[in-house]
């Protein structure tokens, strides 16, 4: 299968790879997809006010799915929680070209996302609630 | 070094150049029909021909008059499986065949259960194995023929063919194998061994591509075909078409070369694979291999690199030609069906490598290839989630996935 000259750029150098500590109030993490799918990816923000100031992924699955998950937290970072959560998976396919058979990866990589968000605003409610 | 190295020698193997030397004046000053019998030209093809059925039978332990020659086993387990189902369904209506086969021998049945036979499909052992017990307890009064890989072509494991076979004459019943892989791998005897049908082909043993050999038992007992493809007669009557005469000439000369190397090659190609599994095991954790070690082809491994996800992993070793599975069904984005009739996951099934080892490797492209891989799984795991809960002492089987796909 060939892929884009985008897709190899973030499979051989993939942005914000690492782990942010899940356990913390300003940390959001979604995980997302299943092994036996093929594709797992880990999304986590760091937020400060409204703004997601920091982004960091582990994804297992294909090039494509790597390079998903490497784009989206390139795209995150710096944007408040609400633009955030308007990025969608048609626009990963668009920048990254992605074939038909793996437009499934940009999907993942739209729930991750909005799976990490949701992760977040669950604990900063609770936070501000208690 | 030259790069890629190819390591996919189960998928096809390069020409060797005895063979095509032997070739190429076929395709041109003796360019004869085989079947014209008024002239030197045909004469000459025919020869060629005959010289070349009887270095085919040698390889397998056949009479020449045994080998059909067809385009492949592809066509070979076509012609065996359907051309058997036709001439004997009026003696009953059952097959059996086991889910880790090629998948030429699985749509053959497929399409013979829409014929109105019916197929039982044995689940192997998790090593890919099927037993002799296995079949015994299959066998029914109406069981008309039996199909079983010998060597399976994506994780290497070997069937008791000799045992299977023996079951089978016992009861009155044809035994066909898929012999694609183990032709020229491993010795093979089709009598000792009991085989009633075996299909082999050219570019499995370095030989040209479009080529390979049907065996059809004529004694104890005599094997009869329903032809698939009708015309001119050639053949014996069960495969029409006019003969490719280069190609026979170089799927002789291929099976000449295979079995006077058969043990060279065999303990060439086995060395290196311990060399590249030792290598490999050694510098990596969470790596299993699959297939069953102690019966499995000289010249094949399958290792499941857990936690790293097998589209990924090829896309990281650009130097190595491999493959993460039959490269019929590479196109597919599903896991292989081999391993997972095995019983390996799907989660495993989709960590799995496939490397072939051939006449040429050498220890210099093996141990490349195995520092590729080790380089390669060791980046890939850095970026996996799953590696990092494996790290963390987090079971990834007691996590509820459902949220997945």
């Amino acid at each position: 299968m060939a892929y884009s000259d985008k897709v190899l750029d973030h499979y051989n150098n993939p942005r914000n790879v690492g782990s942010l500590d899940k356990q913390s109030n300003t940390v959001g993490t979604g995980v997302v997809g299943a092994p036996e799918c093929g594709d797992v990816m880990k999304l986590q923000i760091e937020v400060e006010g409204d703004r997601i100031v920091d982004a960091k992924f582990k994804t297992f699955g294909c090039g494509s799915a790597i390079a998903s998950s490497s784009l989206a937290t390139e795209w995150i970072k710096g944007k408040t929680v609400d633009e955030a959560m308007q990025i969608k998976n048609t626009e990963i396919v668009e920048e990254l070209s992605l074939p038909p058979v793996k437009i499934h990866c940009s999907v993942l990589a739209e729930d991750a996302i909005k799976s990490a968000i949701a992760d977040y605003k669950a604990k900063s409610g609770e936070k501000k609630e208690g | 070094m030259q790069l890629p190295i190819y390591l996919d020698y189960q998928a096809t193997t390069p020409v060797d150049s005895r063979v095509l030397d032997e070739m190429l004046p076929y395709f041109t000053e003796k360019f004869g029909n085989a079947a014209s019998r008024s002239h030197a030209f045909g004469w000459s093809g025919e020869e060629a021909v005959e010289k070349a059925r009887k270095q085919i039978a040698g390889l397998i332990g056949a009479s020449p008059k045994e080998i059909v020659i067809t385009s492949g086993s592809t066509e070979g387990i076509n012609l065996a499986m359907k051309g058997a189902a036709e001439m004997y369904g009026s003696k009953g209506k059952h097959i059996i065949t086991s889910l880790v086969e090629h998948k030429a021998v699985l749509d053959t049945a497929k399409h013979l259960e829409k014929e109105g036979f019916e197929v039982t499909y044995l689940t192997p052992d998790r090593n890919g194995r099927i037993s002799v017990e296995q079949v015994r307890e299959a066998l029914r009064d109406d069981t008309i023929l039996v199909a079983l890989i010998w060597g399976n072509n994506e994780i290497g494991t070997l069937n008791p063919i000799r045992e299977i076979g023996a079951l089978c004459h016992e009861k009155n019943v044809l035994f066909f194998t898929d012999g694609t892989q183990a032709a020229g791998k491993i010795p093979v005897d089709v009598i000792a061994d009991n085989i009633d049908l075996m299909c082999l082909s050219g570019h499995k043993l370095y030989g040209p591509k479009g080529v390979g050999a049907l065996y059809v038992r004529r004694r104890n007992p005599r094997v009869r075909l329903v032809a698939q493809m009708d015309g001119g007669g050639h053949e014996r009557g069960m495969r029409s078409g006019t003969l490719n005469v280069p190609g026979i000439v170089g799927l002789g000369a291929a099976c000449e070369i295979a079995q006077q190397d058969l043990e060279k090659d065999a303990a060439h190609t086995m060395a290196l694979r311990t060399r590249f599994e030792e290598k490999v095991t050694k510098a990596l954790d969470h790596v299993h291999i699959n297939g069953d070690i102690e019966n499995r082809l000289p010249n094949c491994t399958n290792i499941s690199f857990n936690y790293v996800e097998g589209e990924s992993l090829i896309m990281g070793v650009k130097d190595l030609a491999v493959s993460s599975g039959s490269a019929c069904t590479s196109a597919s984005l599903e896991p292989s069906h081999v391993l997972r009739a095995c019983g390996v996951g799907d989660e495993l099934a989709h960590s799995s490598i496939r490397f072939g080892f051939g006449r040429k490797t050498t220890e210099a492209e093996v141990d490349f290839a195995a520092d590729q891989m080790i380089t390669a799984v060791s980046r890939l795991r850095e970026l996996s989630p799953l590696y990092e809960m494996v790290q963390e002492g987090i079971d990834i089987a007691s996590i509820d996935w459902s949220g997945g796909h």
